[in-house]
């Protein structure tokens, strides 16, 4: 079981540049690590869409990485997104999954089939060639530098402790068009580096 | 008007005459020969989608990203997409532009089918503008459908019944 708030220190440390898509319960534990909020798109609602807002981003401005991070709740409500994305293939758009196995949202319900269906099966099956599964925060250390530099599309799967999440978050984080009017404006003048 | 009479080439070049760069789309029965004339125009992107309701999730990455795109989707699909209109139209503040295939419209008022009865109420509830292109000469509407929703900020529709041509 990853802690999220470790998994996503990992991340954080190796972002370069790429826009990130924290999804639903998501959005706190990476809210408290970002350096680049800019890049931040904090998602909620719509069904689970943020892997298709990712996959439009991925394609307007392939120099960039983009990042979701779906969760497994979000991501069985807009399933069909995966042969979307892999049609598509764009190489710089990864699709993660934190698995916790509940709807952590809306106070924890248990997700259909959760001790049966396999993310990474489905990511398969839906043609993503490059995939992976983690449970343990050392698989992470071992292997996330590698993943990173993956061409993409890249599915990964990361069994995780539940993150807390409900109501008091809608309140606390950055709004959807707030985020959106951001990075539009950072797209189009990106800062002198 | 009783009878509908768009071009599709010259519907295909107006969207591409626009700066259309990409068709997020999921296709319906009565607009097969537009699709396969967007399919082959060289400056448009064309994206299937597994269910309508990306359409706009992926119209909206695409805006942020400095891209013109244009959903095309059936009315039927515009209902499935509720939640992703309200979401990424309204919530998100995202101007995008629907062309909506207009499954059922009669040009006498006697809708085919409950698809048609319910298109333009659901658009008016949702506080879009809706913009019918019936002939040709209406196809100067498309420029409206991207100057409005530029403008207010707000998704616009185009409406498109049935092919004939």
């Amino acid at each position: 079981m990853i802690r999220v708030s470790e998994l996503f220190a990992r991340f954080e440390s190796r972002r370069d540049g790429a826009i990130v898509i924290p999804c639903q319960t998501a959005r706190q534990p990476w809210f408290d690590v970002s350096r680049e909020p800019d890049l931040d798109v904090h998602f909620r609602g719509c069904m689970g869409k943020g892997s298709s807002l990712g996959l439009g981003l991925a394609m307007a401005r392939p120099e960039r990485p983009v990042w979701v991070f779906d969760g497994d709740g979000s991501l069985l409500m807009n399933l069909g997104t995966m042969a979307t994305i892999v049609a598509q293939a764009p190489p710089n758009y990864s699709l993660f999954v934190l698995e916790n196995g509940v709807y952590a949202g809306t106070g924890g319900q248990p997700v259909p089939a959760r001790d049966k269906l396999s993310f990474e099966g489905l990511a398969r099956a839906a043609g993503f060639e490059r995939t992976f599964t983690a449970d343990t925060i050392q698989q992470v250390d071992q292997n996330l530098d590698a993943w990173l530099q993956w061409t993409g599309p890249v599915f990964g799967a990361f069994r995780t402790e539940i993150v807390p999440g409900g109501n008091r978050l809608r309140d606390q984080l950055p709004h959807l068009w707030d985020c959106l009017g951001r990075l539009r404006s950072r797209l189009a003048h990106p800062p002198a580096s | 008007m009783t009878q509908i009479s768009v071009t599709p080439e010259l519907l295909v070049r107006t969207i591409v005459e626009n700066g259309v760069t990409h068709v997020p789309y999921l296709p319906d029965i009565e607009h097969d020969s537009t699709y396969q004339l967007m399919s082959r125009a060289p400056s448009l992107t064309m994206i299937p989608v597994s269910r309508e309701g990306e359409t706009m999730a992926v119209a909206a990455g695409l805006i942020v990203g400095g891209k013109k795109p244009l959903i095309v989707i059936q009315n039927t699909g515009m209902f499935e997409s509720g939640d992703s209109i309200r979401g990424f139209g309204h919530y998100a503040r995202i101007p995008f532009v629907m062309m909506v295939g207009y499954r059922g419209w009669d040009p006498a008022g006697h809708p085919k089918d409950s698809a048609a009865v319910y298109t333009e109420p659901v658009l008016e509830a949702w506080g879009i503008r809706s913009f019918p292109i019936l002939e040709d000469a209406d196809l100067s509407r498309i420029a409206a459908a991207y100057s409005t929703a530029t403008e207010t900020g707000k998704p616009t529709a185009i409406l498109l019944p049935e092919e004939t041509k």
